[in-house]
């Protein structure tokens, strides 16, 4: 039964490929230059030339030399397909770096013009404050807060772009884990208390020097307490029992030659389906958008890149409705 | 009066910043070229040079190389206050002698002043 299942499930994949339109439609290029079209063309040309040269094999078996004729002529062909197939991919790599380098480029471009904003409004910030009205000073925070916003979309934006490029640069170094986590609580308890979330931290201070590059992995964390802070907030604002206050737990502790981190929060969860997408650029999840927030779906993404890219693994597990665990590992500075 | 000679092609953001020193209490004089800039440099021998990479005429790096080859202005510090983020260009510049290294849009305006009297040692410097 479940072997059945298995084939059904392979053969409705098989199918899906087959819709070469639709497949080669999403790289931008024709459908001859395509390399699941070609693949096709070639399968079945193996297959036919198998069926011909065995059917003129038995039947001119005393005249070898246009059997051999054949199989050179239909040997040629393939190597013509399989040379387009080649081509079409190293034609699809190069869309896809000019794609990134594009990102990367107009992310660098809309630094300046972005700088110019924030800085002008810093300027009006400090210059007219006093002449201001309470609306006036409500558009400036409305202002504030969306160059802020694009600034980090930018960011994210030209972080993704190197990614992918493979220039992404870490700056490893030794530093101690437990006190990256207490700033970025630190820097996160006004927004915490605010949302009227209690946060609690489990770990020992006693762990040793974690080794990687201190700027991202704090990057990282943000992120992940972040994200547990928003969803967390808005699923006690849409919960029945206002009176409960919301925990979101941060642990961390030694696993092998690894530090073991997580944040576990109370929010909304992840619905099984998209799980399997959580760490994919630009997704954000059908739960997410339900709930409205804020996000550029690139955090997760981001997040996973860094911890993999210094040599640590990244995970989480979640239920909808009840919450998200989000963990990650760093290596001991001793073991590296 | 302590003058802040600024190296930036892009007026918008040179008028913002010289607005913003000229009331903090500086003089402020600019450049929307690097030979310009050099120029000033040699010409009026301010207090502190605010030098973005990537300009006309004459990159930032040459501008701050000269800088410092040249005895007058030798000791003149340099931020340099540019868009450019990557390490090589960190460390080309600290290599050839600036003070510090700000990325503009990671940086609100009050946070550079602060960097500015730091760099004239007004006030104790620190990362």
């Amino acid at each position: 039964m479940y072997g059945i299942l298995i084939i059904m499930i392979t053969f409705h994949d098989v199918l899906a490929q087959l819709t070469f339109n639709d497949q080669c439609r999403k790289f931008g290029i024709p459908l001859w230059q395509c390399p699941h079209f070609l693949f096709f063309v070639m399968g079945m040309l193996i297959i036919v030339s198998i069926l011909i040269a065995y059917a003129l094999g038995s039947q001119l078996v005393d005249d070898p030399f246009v059997v051999n004729l054949i199989i050179l002529g239909l040997t040629a062909s393939l190597i013509t397909i399989a040379f387009i197939i080649t081509h079409s991919f190293e034609k699809l790599a190069e869309a896809n770096r000019l794609k990134s380098e594009f990102v990367g480029i107009v992310s660098h471009q809309l630094r300046t013009p972005l700088t110019n904003f924030i800085w002008a409004l810093d300027f009006l910030n400090t210059e007219a404050k006093e002449d201001v009205t309470e609306k006036q000073e409500g558009y400036f925070h409305i202002l504030e807060a969306n160059a802020d916003r694009m600034k980090n979309l930018v960011n994210e934006l030209l972080t993704v772009s190197r990614i992918q490029e493979g220039t992404l640069p870490l700056y490893k170094q030794e530093f101690s884990f437990v006190q990256l986590v207490n700033v970025v609580v630190s820097e996160f308890s006004p927004l915490i208390r605010a949302s009227n979330i209690k946060l609690v931290v489990e770990g020992g201070s006693d762990l040793p020097n974690v080794y990687s590059d201190p700027a991202r992995l704090r990057n990282v964390v943000s992120n992940l307490l972040d994200n547990a802070i928003k969803y967390t907030k808005k699923a006690a604002d849409k919960s029945q029992n206002q009176q409960e206050q919301p925990v979101i737990t941060l642990r961390y502790e030694a696993r092998g030659d690894k530090l073991y981190f997580e944040i576990q929060d109370q929010g909304i969860g992840i619905p099984r389906n998209d799980e399997k997408y959580i760490f994919q650029r630009f997704f954000r999840s059908s739960n997410v958008l339900k709930h409205e927030t804020q996000g550029s779906g690139l955090g997760l993404y981001i997040a996973k890149s860094i911890v993999e890219k210094a040599d640590g693994e990244m995970g989480f597990h979640s239920e909808e409705y009840k919450g998200s665990t989000f963990w990650f590992t760093v290596p001991f500075a001793t073991h590296v | 009066m302590k003058t802040i000679l600024f190296v930036e092609d892009e007026s918008a953001l040179q008028k913002t910043f010289e607005d913003t020193l000229k009331e903090q209490g500086y003089s402020v004089i600019h450049a929307l070229d690097g030979e310009t800039g050099l120029r000033l440099a040699k010409e009026k021998n301010p207090d502190l040079v605010l030098l973005d990479l990537i300009l006309p005429k004459m990159s930032g790096f040459e501008v701050l190389e000269e800088l410092k080859q040249d005895k007058a202005t030798k000791h003149i510090p340099v931020i340099i206050l540019t868009n450019l983020e990557d390490m090589q260009n960190v460390q080309k510049a600290v290599d050839l002698g600036a003070t510090t290294y700000l990325l503009k849009s990671s940086y609100r305006l009050e946070e550079i002043v602060s960097k500015v009297k730091q760099a004239l040692g007004e006030t104790p410097f620190s990362q």
